[in-house]
């Protein structure tokens, strides 16, 4: 336990000093995977932990960033102060996307949440209510403004990137420990025994989709901030295969796997250069692999322990 | 009306591929209740393969254009039944008695394998088929000019589903396919050796996949490593809207499908061409799961 704690406290630390010894390109490497841990996390909840296949959660993390967007470049209103708008409206899409798809059977859950995320990206390509800007995106959204201080290197992201990844694993860590949490992986593990123990299923699938989908949105905000501009192919469906894959190799429904899986993903191939290319065969043959021999993911999510209140006690007195 | 005719027969050629792709994701529903995820890329093998063929053995210019195609699509459809039972042994196989969720998490994984490696072997842009194969006519029927290429598309279509109806119907073979696709266990006390049935379900539906992408190819001329999950998505679609498991399902639904996305871009606007497909299977799901004619695909909530 305590060893655990080390292990993770140094790299936390050595993270939170790294701006100061690489130079701007390695920073926004460090910054992309950060987006995308955020991302893993918040998909971890939907994926992970009540075990519901969303392969288009790019379409969550697309309403967020052009809300910001939107809103930034038409009212200026600053945009980090959009960001719970942004976590409130991709929310709200996911609520009505997934109210009459939530019941449908995994791998059916699977293709329609593919076909919402398409239908997103061909809207936003085909102008939907003349407030996206077509293929092009949008630009010349303002830069972050934090009490005076403009956000604007890539150092700087560094801070709001990570100290939002920080927030999200520990906010997420609080929820899957919680009875939220253990109502999920109950459905997971068996969605009979845990309708007859009592546990509204629907509701509780439904509340995670939204919960993971608006927590997306939200990510979306930063990733506006950072880019400047946004695109519709930003958002196709290899981001949501690459939130997905990073899940599944790192480890489903865990914290530590999915921030792994983040560097593995985003990271390793800007350290091999070669492997750029190669990267998602190597990813899609590492799925099989993970599948047939650790299902798990690299580092799995650890079970649950519970210690008896009166063994506890005794443990305690003697 | 001469542009509805022309729009309903481009349907009609569309939808004959979809049927052709529909049939390998219902048939391996129909035995192992997986969506085979890379069966959409198999499809893509099966282009780029003829494209290699094509290219580098000029079997049209040797034999002409008929028999010609006729051996470059039996040699597709041999290689990728391969590759299909290959992708059995190695990817599900080892997962049969696992959690539903593992198999569908292996199937996406070898989908994104068979595009990527079709990337890195082919590259990124689009490859071009060569345009002189088929005789460019066009067929005058009573005044409207219908492209020939449609009218095989069609026709070979339904002739390999019309074969493949009468094999699983009326063979032994057939006979012992639709028991597995019943009730496994059974099957496996009757006698039936289930893995032969498997590995001829991974035969039989990437070789029709591969013809679908050798005929996609021939009509369009382009070809690229990604196509093949639009196209996936698209005849799942239209399996799931005859009915998952089917065979006559995702006949009906493949052609009804390609009419429909063909009506629909001309009529209703091009640019939502691809969403309107995927508008009908969110429809299909929520409003009826079972599809035309199928099977109930619905969690009870």
């Amino acid at each position: 336990m305590g060893k655990r704690v080390l292990i993770y406290g140094g790299i936390a630390a050595l993270l939170a000093v790294s701006p100061l010894f690489l130079n701007a390109y390695w920073t926004d490497v460090l910054n992309s995977i950060g987006l995308y841990a955020a991302l893993g996390l918040s998909l971890n909840l939907i994926v992970g932990h009540a075990g519901l296949f969303n392969l288009g959660h790019a379409a969550f993390y697309a309403v967020g960033a052009y809300t910001a967007a939107i809103l930034n470049t038409k009212y200026h209103i600053p945009i980090l102060a959009l960001m719970p708008l942004c976590g409130l409206t991709a929310g709200l899409f996911a609520m009505i996307i997934a109210r009459p798809i939530i019941h449908l059977r995994g791998d059916y859950l699977c293709i329609v949440t593919i076909g919402v995320g398409e239908i997103v990206r061909i809207a936003l390509i085909n102008n939907v209510f003349g407030i996206t800007g077509g293929a092009n995106g949008i630009f010349g959204i303002a830069r972050p403004n934090v009490f005076g201080w403009i956000i604007r290197r890539p150092q700087d992201f560094f801070y709001l990137i990570w100290a939002f990844v920080a927030l999200t694993a520990f906010l997420f860590h609080r929820l899957e420990n919680s009875r939220f949490g253990r109502a999920l992986n109950y459905l997971r593990e068996d969605e009979t025994a845990a309708e007859g123990s009592g546990i509204d299923t629907a509701h509780y699938k439904l509340m995670a989709f939204v919960i993971g989908a608006a927590w997306a949105g939200m990510v979306g905000n930063i990733y506006a901030a950072k880019m400047t501009i946004i695109a519709p192919e930003s958002f196709s469906f290899w981001e949501s295969v690459v939130m997905f894959t990073l899940i599944i190799l790192g480890g489903s429904g865990s914290i530590p796997g999915v921030l792994l899986g983040a560097f593995l993903i985003v990271g390793l191939p800007e350290v091999f250069r070669g492997f750029t290319n190669a990267r998602m065969m190597v990813f899609g043959a590492a799925m099989i692999a993970m599948m047939i021999f650790r299902t798990g993911g690299i580092l799995p999510a650890r079970p649950r322990r519970y210690a008896l209140p009166a063994k506890a006690a005794a443990e305690e007195s003697a | 009306m001469e542009e509805f005719f022309q729009q309903l027969t481009n349907g009609l050629a569309v939808g004959g591929i979809y049927a052709l792709i529909a049939l390998g994701y219902t048939m391996v529903y129909g035995v192992l209740k997986l969506i085979n995820f890379a069966h959409g890329d198999l499809f893509t093998i099966g282009s780029y393969l003829g494209l290699t063929l094509l290219t580098s053995l000029a079997l049209t210019d040797r034999l002409g254009p008929g028999a010609g195609i006729l051996l470059l699509a039996l040699m597709v459809m041999g290689l990728v039944a391969l590759v299909g039972a290959l992708l059995e042994r190695v990817a599900y196989r080892p997962l049969r008695h696992s959690p539903r969720l593992s198999a569908v998490v292996s199937a996406l994984g070898a989908s994104i394998f068979f595009s990527n490696t079709l990337m890195l072997i082919y590259g990124a842009r689009f490859q071009v088929y060569p345009q002189n194969i088929l005789p460019k006519t066009a067929i005058d029927l009573f005044g409207l000019y219908i492209p020939l290429v449609r009218v095989l598309i069609l026709c070979t279509s339904i002739v390999m589903m019309v074969g493949l109806y009468t094999f699983i119907q009326k063979t032994k073979i057939g006979t012992a396919i639709r028991a597995a696709a019943i009730d496994q266990d059974a099957a496996r006390l009757m006698g039936i050796d289930v893995n032969r049935v498997i590995l001829m379900v991974f035969l039989i539906g990437p070789a029709l996949g591969g013809a679908a992408g050798l005929m996609v190819g021939l009509h369009y001329g382009q070809i690229n490593f990604t196509m093949g999950w639009v196209y996936g998505l698209k005849a799942f679609t239209a399996a799931i809207l005859g009915g998952i498991g089917n065979i006559p399902g995702a006949m009906v639904g493949g052609i009804l499908l390609g009419v429909i996305e063909a009506l629909g871009a001309a009529y209703l606007s091009i640019a939502w061409k691809d969403a309107i497909a995927f508008g009908v299977l969110i429809f299909i799901l929520i409003v009826r799961p079972t599809g035309l004619l199928g099977e109930r695909v619905a969690e009870k909530v």
